[in-house]
C-alpha cells in the first residue's frame, strides 16, 4: 500500500469566497500582529533605554520592524517563505493511496461507483444518499473534539460526481457552501499480470476558516493520513474477503475493554 | 467461559471470561476439545514478541466440534469434528491464490503493526500476540474462527482427537519446513530441534524421499524420540562439536539440507551463547539465532537452508560470507496450513505418521501455569502440554 501525502492551495484564479478581490499584500494574520506590535513596542523601548551598547541597538532595531510588521500585516520573511497566517483558508490537505485487489476491474469499480457502498468500509461515513444522476447526499460522523474521540458529531453535505470514466476513474466534490469541503479521485487500472486491479484513491478536504479550524485540521492530519489508508485497506478486504476482519467484541481477561 | 491469559512475562492465569460471539459472516464458534501449548508460544512467555497484552487469551494449536456458524460460512454445520489451522487465511488474496496463507493480506485484524515493522502485514495467527491480529487463543472452552470454511478441516472418521490435533500446526509446520528444503531422492537431512514440529520435520523428511535423518538437540529424552518414534540418527549438541560430526557423519561433504526447527530463542555453548544472551537482554538483537548459523556453517556448498524456527526481529553475526559463496539456497515462512492439513489428514488416517505421541500432558484449563511451566522446563519428559477444557 502506497501513501503520499502533501499540502495544497486552492487554484489562484476561481476561489468563490475571494472572487473579484485583489490578492492582500497582508501575510500575517490578526493575532500574530497584535503580538508583533505588543512586542515588537516592548523590545524597542526595552533596547532604546540601553541604545549605547551593541545589543540595545540590536532590539531596538528588532522591535521596530515588528512593529511595522504587526501595523502593516506585512512580513517579508512570511513572503519569501511562502507563509500565510493572514489567509489560513488557503490550507487544504490530500492524501493519495493506493492498493491492488484481486478482482477484476469492472467488479472493483462498479463497488465504489455504487456510493451507497461507501460507508462500508469508510470509517466516518454514516450514509451516502443518491439524490440526482450526479449528486449524493452525505453523511459523516467526525469527532467532535479532536481530544476526546467518542464525543461524535454528524456533519452532512452534498456532492457531486464531477468526473467519470467508465471502469477507469471516478471523481467528486463536495458542493459549495460545504461545512468540509471535500473531494475524492479515484483511478482503476489493470494491475501487471493479471494480479487483479490496482486502485488509488486520492482524497482532499479543507476544513471550515478560521484559526481553530487551522488548528484543528493540523492536528487531525496525520489522523486523516492514516484514516485514508486504513480505508483503502478496508475497501481491499471487503471485495477479496467479503468482510473486513475484526476483534472488537471477543472475549479476553481484561474487564474494562472487549477486544 | 475458562481460558488460560497471558498475564507477562513467564506467567498465565485463568480467567472466567465472556464467550465468544459471532463477529462476522464467515465466523464460526468451535468448542474446544484439545489445545497444544506450542514451541512458540514460549516466545510470548519469555516477552520476546511484543504486541502482547496482559489478558490476552493464548494458544493457537486445536481442534473441536462446530457449535455455531455464521451465514456466509458454506462447508461447514454444527456438530462437525474439524481441526483449526493455527494461521488465518481469507481464501481471496493474491497469496492465498498461489496458497501462501500465512502471507495472507487480509486475515490480520490490527495490519499496522506488521505493516511498520516488516513492510506488509502478515496473516493473523490465532493467540499470537496484536502483530499477529490480537485473535483470542484457542486455551479456552469456546474460540471464534474467523473464515472458518478456510481455516476448519474436518476430521475424518476413525481418526482420534489426539492425532488429529496436531495437523492444526505442528505436523504442516514440519512438513512444509521439509517440504522448503527441497529434499532429492537419498539426501542426507539434518533438523535442528526435536520439538514437536521438528520431529514432524524428520517424519516429513522420510515422506519426502531422505536417505537419512540427523536431529540436533540438547535433551536426551527429546533426542530419544527422535530416535524412536522418527528413525532419526541423533547428536547432543552439549556432548559433541556438531560440525565436526556432521562432517565424519557425511564423509566430508556435509549434510544437504538443513532445517531450524528452533527459531529465535536457541541454546548454544561457550562463548556464543554468553554473546548472544548478552546483546538480547540489552535489546541490541532481538533473537538468538545460533541454531542458523550453526545450520549455514554445516550445510553443503549449493545446500538448502530451511527455517520454520520462529524469529521476530533482529538477528546479529549472520554469516553471509559462507552463505553466499556456498551457494546456499535459503527458504522460510510460517506455515502455509491450508496448503497441506488436507494431505496430512489422509496421511494419519492411513497410519503412516500419528503425531499423538506427542501429547505427553493433558491437562484441564485450570492448569495453565502448570501446563506451560512445564514445557518450558522440559520437566517430566514433557514433549507437549495439551488443555482438554471438557477434560
Amino acid at each position: 500500500m502506497a501513501n503520499a501525502f502533501k499540502t495544497f492551495g486552492p487554484p489562484h484564479s476561481n476561489q468563490s469566497a475571494r472572487q473579484g478581490q485583489t490578492k492582500s499584500f497582508t501575510n500575517v494574520g490578526t493575532s500574530g500582529r497584535v503580538l508583533s506590535v505588543l512586542g515588537g513596542a516592548a523590545l524597542a523601548y526595552y533596547g532604546w533605554g540601553r541604545k549605547q551598547s551593541p545589543l540595545g541597538k540590536s532590539l531596538a532595531t528588532a522591535g521596530g520592524y515588528l512593529v511595522l510588521r504587526g501595523t502593516t500585516g506585512f512580513c517579508p520573511f512570511n513572503e519569501v517563505l511562502h507563509v500565510d497566517t493572514a489567509h489560513p483558508e488557503t490550507q487544504g490537505f490530500e492524501v493519495t493511496s493506493s492498493v491492488t485487489i484481486l478482482k477484476p476491474r469492472e467488479e472493483v469499480y462498479q463497488f465504489w461507483r455504487q456510493l451507497e457502498n461507501l460507508p462500508r468500509f469508510m470509517q466516518y461515513l454514516e450514509d451516502v444518499r443518491r439524490t440526482g444522476p450526479r449528486r449524493s447526499h452525505w453523511v459523516a460522523k467526525v469527532p467532535k473534539n479532536i481530544i476526546y474521540k467518542e464525543k461524535l458529531t454528524t456533519i452532512e453535505w452534498e456532492a457531486e460526481i464531477t468526473h467519470e470514466e467508465e471502469n477507469s476513474l471516478i471523481a467528486w466534490r463536495s458542493l459549495p457552501g460545504s461545512e468540509v469541503e471535500n473531494s475524492g479521485e479515484v483511478r482503476f487500472t489493470d494491475a501487471p499480470a493479471n494480479r487483479g486491479t490496482v486502485v488509488q484513491a486520492t482524497i482532499s478536504y479543507r476544513p471550515p476558516a478560521g484559526a481553530a479550524g487551522q488548528l484543528a485540521a493540523r492536528l487531525l492530519n496525520p489522523a486523516f493520513k492514516e484514516l485514508v489508508k486504513q480505508d483503502v485497506r478496508r475497501f481491499k478486504r471487503l471485495l477479496e474477503a467479503g468482510e473486513i476482519p475484526t476483534i472488537i467484541g471477543q472475549p479476553s481477561g481484561r474487564k474494562d475493554e472487549n477486544y | 467461559m475458562k481460558a488460560i491469559c497471558w498475564e507477562g512475562i513467564n506467567k498465565v492465569s485463568t480467567e472466567r471470561v465472556p464467550d465468544p460471539t459471532i463477529l462476522n459472516p464467515r465466523d464460526a464458534i468451535v468448542r474446544v476439545f484439545l489445545s497444544s501449548v506450542c514451541g512458540s508460544d514460549l516466545h510470548l512467555l519469555g516477552g520476546y514478541i511484543p504486541a502482547m497484552r496482559s489478558g490476552d487469551i493464548i494458544g493457537h494449536e486445536f481442534m473441536g466440534e462446530i457449535v455455531e456458524v455464521g451465514p456466509e460460512v458454506k462447508n461447514l454445520k454444527k456438530g462437525d469434528r474439524v481441526v483449526v489451522c493455527s494461521v488465518l487465511a481469507c481464501g481471496g488474496c493474491e497469496y492465498c491464490d498461489r496458497e501462501e496463507y500465512s502471507l495472507c493480506d487480509n486475515s490480520n485484524a490490527e495490519p499496522e503493526w506488521t505493516e511498520k515493522a516488516y513492510g506488509y502485514p502478515v496473516a493473523g495467527i490465532f493467540g499470537y500476540s496484536h502483530a499477529l491480529g490480537g485473535y483470542a487463543g484457542s486455551h479456552a472452552e469456546y474460540t471464534r474462527v474467523p473464515f472458518a470454511d478456510n481455516v476448519c478441516f474436518k476430521v475424518p472418521d476413525g481418526v482420534s482427537n489426539e492425532s488429529a490435533l496436531f495437523t492444526s500446526d505442528a505436523f504442516p509446520t514440519g512438513y512444509m519446513a521439509a517440504d522448503f528444503a527441497g529434499i532429492e531422492p537419498g539426501d542426507t537431512v539434518v533438523v535442528w530441534g526435536c520439538g514437536g514440529v521438528g520431529l514432524m520435520a524428520m517424519h516429513s523428511a522420510w515422506l519426502l524421499g531422505a536417505g537419512r535423518v540427523i536431529a540436533i538437540d540438547q535433551y536426551p529424552y527429546r533426542l530419544e524420540q527422535a530416535r524412536l518414534r522418527a528413525n532419526a540418527e541423533v547428536l547432543n549438541f552439549k556432548e559433541v562439536d556438531v560440525l565436526e560430526a556432521l562432517k565424519q557423519m557425511t564423509g566430508g561433504r556435509g549434510p544437504d539440507r538443513c532445517i531450524d526447527c528452533v527459531g529465535m530463542e536457541a541454546n548454544s555453548t561457550g562463548i556464543e551463547k554468553v554473546y548472544d544472551y548478552a546483546k538480547q537482554y540489552a535489546r541490541l538483537q532481538s533473537d538468538r539465532p545460533s541454531v542458523l548459523r550453526q545450520a549455514i556453517m554445516a550445510c553443503r556448498k549449493g545446500g538448502t537452508v530451511s527455517i520454520i524456527g520462529v524469529y521476530g526481529g533482529l538477528i546479529d553475526k549472520f554469516p553471509m560470507g559462507p552463505a553466499m559463496n556456498k551457494g546456499l539456497t535459503f527458504r522460510m515462512g510460517q506455515q502455509f496450513g491450508q496448503r497441506y492439513i488436507p494431505k496430512l489428514l489422509d496421511i494419519v488416517a492411513r497410519g503412516e505418521v500419528d503425531p499423538a505421541y506427542l501429547l505427553t500432558h493433558k491437562l484441564p484449563l485450570d492448569k495453565g501455569q502448570e501446563g506451560y511451566m512445564m514445557f518450558k522446563e522440559k520437566a517430566n519428559n514433557n514433549m507437549r502440554s495439551v488443555f482438554a477444557p471438557a477434560g
